[in-house]
């Protein structure tokens, strides 16, 4: 048998003594296609039915650009703020005890099953200028609630799991003896911090960074009670995207709609390699 | 406490990590402490709070009072009826999918893992909208489905669809991580012993993996409830026929009915400290969720 027929030859599965790869296959397969990627592809098909100067206006045009502006710069500012928080938040839950420790951990998840819809009201009457938190900041001049302060505290309660939740294994992972061999040899705290603990947690603290932003770009329900949503100023891409639709501007919605979709499989890329640029770190740093 | 036990935990603390400057680590522990609750207590202890306060406001008799608005008993039916379906339609794909990936090696297999976890990649307005562009008035289908009086979008179906988009991944990417860690010796022995397909699935596999299933059911059903973004774009905002419960919040909150709002708010978190409850006894089962 020569190669091209072997190539030919070669099974699309390996062989197994185990029933139901058609039916259970062919199921994923339908469904998928059905749900999830015809639907995708009729967004992008609507988008190229645009001709490349129509898109181009239409995604670079000034209220666009002004939403961009504030999607990626409230997305990004959060995701910083988890970057210290999470990780002090992270640190307290792996290194210290407390009371009611075991509470605070679970309820760490609650930005995940909370709906969108009631911590949208929520923060927002908390953060308006007579709520809970707001009225000691009106005095201040700082308003939170229909500004974009408001965006980026929205952002950051969302995106604050997501940081958590990937520092927290990375932390538990340090080697105590490491910083107490380290501590021995009088190295000082912020030494330790920065030789030990620092480059073991990085990878895990970018992809959290990355993830807390990737879902803060395309947040929506959360954001729009507290944002204001004046154009060029409170308003977010995906909130564009809806008053497009409303407006039976569907190509118009679809062009900002592939715009987001690159965003977000560009995001995804970057977390796979983030992800396995941590597990390569892992086994060097274990062995 | 008297002050010997507290000099005694210096004491042992001093002894157990020598060099260690004592004083300095106690006051690092109360700022890392102080700091976490601080920051969780502003952005979501406040929060949370404020959803019950604001729903009595007025007394026990009007947060009960709202539900008996009919907007609002049909938006709870209408929440209950999209995840009655979707959910199981959702976990029959993830038992479908796990199988097909974890117990069977093929060509493209992370492709196709990565392609499940699409929609958790994409805005919720998104996985709304493509629906919209499909069977919108304006979409590829639109004219077709008037011709044929079948409404998909601002009706019942454009929810369920868009619902079915948002949790498509849920209970997959629980169990094909976990089928995959089980491995298929338990499987390959039944089924060599001469147990039939399903015998197999349901006798061998499925008790092993059924925390794993839990887990992904109750994160997929919490989503499917409370989803907004998608939803939102498909739903029309018609009250009382396609409003689901996040939608009425929406429309109650911004006509400044904040009882109503809130009372129904108040379920949907119970729902979440619920799930959050369900979640947590699953982990003490030993299972660690993906």
């Amino acid at each position: 048998m020569n190669a091209a027929v072997r190539d030919v030859a070669r099974p699309l599965r390996q062989p197994s003594v185990l029933p139901g790869f058609g039916l259970t296959f062919g199921f994923t397969t339908f469904f998928l296609s059905a749900v999830v990627l015809l639907p995708l592809a009729a967004l992008v098909l609507m988008a190229a039915r645009m001709s490349w100067h129509d898109f181009l206006h239409t995604i670079l045009e000034a209220r666009a650009l002004g939403s961009y502006r504030l999607s990626f710069g409230a997305s990004t500012l959060a995701a910083a703020i988890n970057l210290v928080f999470g990780f002090i938040i992270a640190w307290t839950l792996v290194r210290y005890e407390f009371p009611g420790k075991k509470i605070i951990d679970a309820l760490i998840d609650m930005p995940f099953a909370l709906p969108t819809a009631v911590s949208g009201i929520a923060l927002t009457t908390v953060f308006a200028q007579n709520g809970w938190i707001g009225q000691y900041l009106e005095p201040f001049g700082i308003k939170v609630a229909y500004t974009w302060i408001g965006v980026t505290v929205a952002l950051t309660l969302i995106g604050m799991p997501f940081m958590v939740r990937t520092v927290q294994p990375a932390l538990a992972e340090v080697q105590k003896d490491l910083e107490d061999a380290a501590e021995t040899l009088g190295a000082g705290r912020f030494h330790i911090f920065r030789r030990i603990i620092l480059p073991t947690v990085l990878p895990a603290m970018l992809t959290g960074f990355a993830l807390a932003f990737a879902r803060g770009v395309g947040e929506y329900g959360s954001v729009i009670f507290i944002a204001g949503n004046l154009p060029m100023k409170t308003e977010i891409t995906p909130l564009l995207i809806v008053i497009k639709l409303e407006e039976f501007d569907y190509k118009g919605a679809a062009a900002l709609g592939t715009v987001m979709l690159v965003i977000s499989f560009t995001m995804l890329l970057a977390i796979n390699l983030l992800q396995a640029w941590g597990r390569r770190r892992h086994v060097r740093t274990t062995r | 406490m008297d002050a010997k036990d507290v000099a005694n935990i210096f004491i042992d603390e001093h002894a157990a990590r020598p060099g260690r400057d004592t004083l300095t680590t106690s006051l690092v522990r109360a700022f890392f402490i102080t700091v976490s609750l601080g920051f969780l207590a502003a952005l979501l202890f406040a929060p949370l709070a404020t959803v019950f306060v604001m729903a009595f406001e007025k007394g026990v008799q009007a947060y009960v009072h709202s539900f008996v608005d009919p907007d609002t008993a049909s938006a709870i039916k209408l929440t209950l009826f999209t995840a009655a379906v979707v959910v199981p339609l959702n976990t029959l794909f993830g038992l479908a999918a796990s199988w097909a990936i974890a117990k069977f090696e093929f060509r493209g297999k992370s492709f196709l893992i990565t392609l499940i976890d699409l929609p958790l990649a994409v805005s919720p307005v998104i996985s709304g909208m493509v629906y919209v562009l499909l069977f919108g008035l304006q979409g590829w289908f639109g004219v077709w489905l008037q011709d044929h009086d079948i409404s998909i979008i601002f009706a019942l179906p454009g929810i369920v669809l868009a619902t079915m988009f948002v949790t498509f991944p849920y209970v997959a990417r629980e169990l094909i991580p976990l089928m995959q860690q089980l491995g298929n010796d338990e499987e390959e022995a039944a089924i060599t012993l001469g147990a039939g397909a399903w015998m197999t699935f349901f006798r061998v596999t499925l008790p092993k993996v059924r925390w794993g299933l839990v887990y992904g059911v109750i994160l997929c059903n919490a989503r499917a409830m409370g989803e907004f973004g998608a939803v939102s774009v498909v739903s029309g905002h018609i009250r009382g026929l396609t409003n689901t419960m996040p939608l009425h919040i929406e429309i109650l909150y911004n006509e400044y009915n904040f009882v109503g709002a809130f009372a129904v708010a108040s379920l949907l978190t119970l729902l979440a400290v619920l799930t959050l409850i369900v979640k947590t006894l699953v982990e003490r089962t030993g299972y660690k969720g993906h």
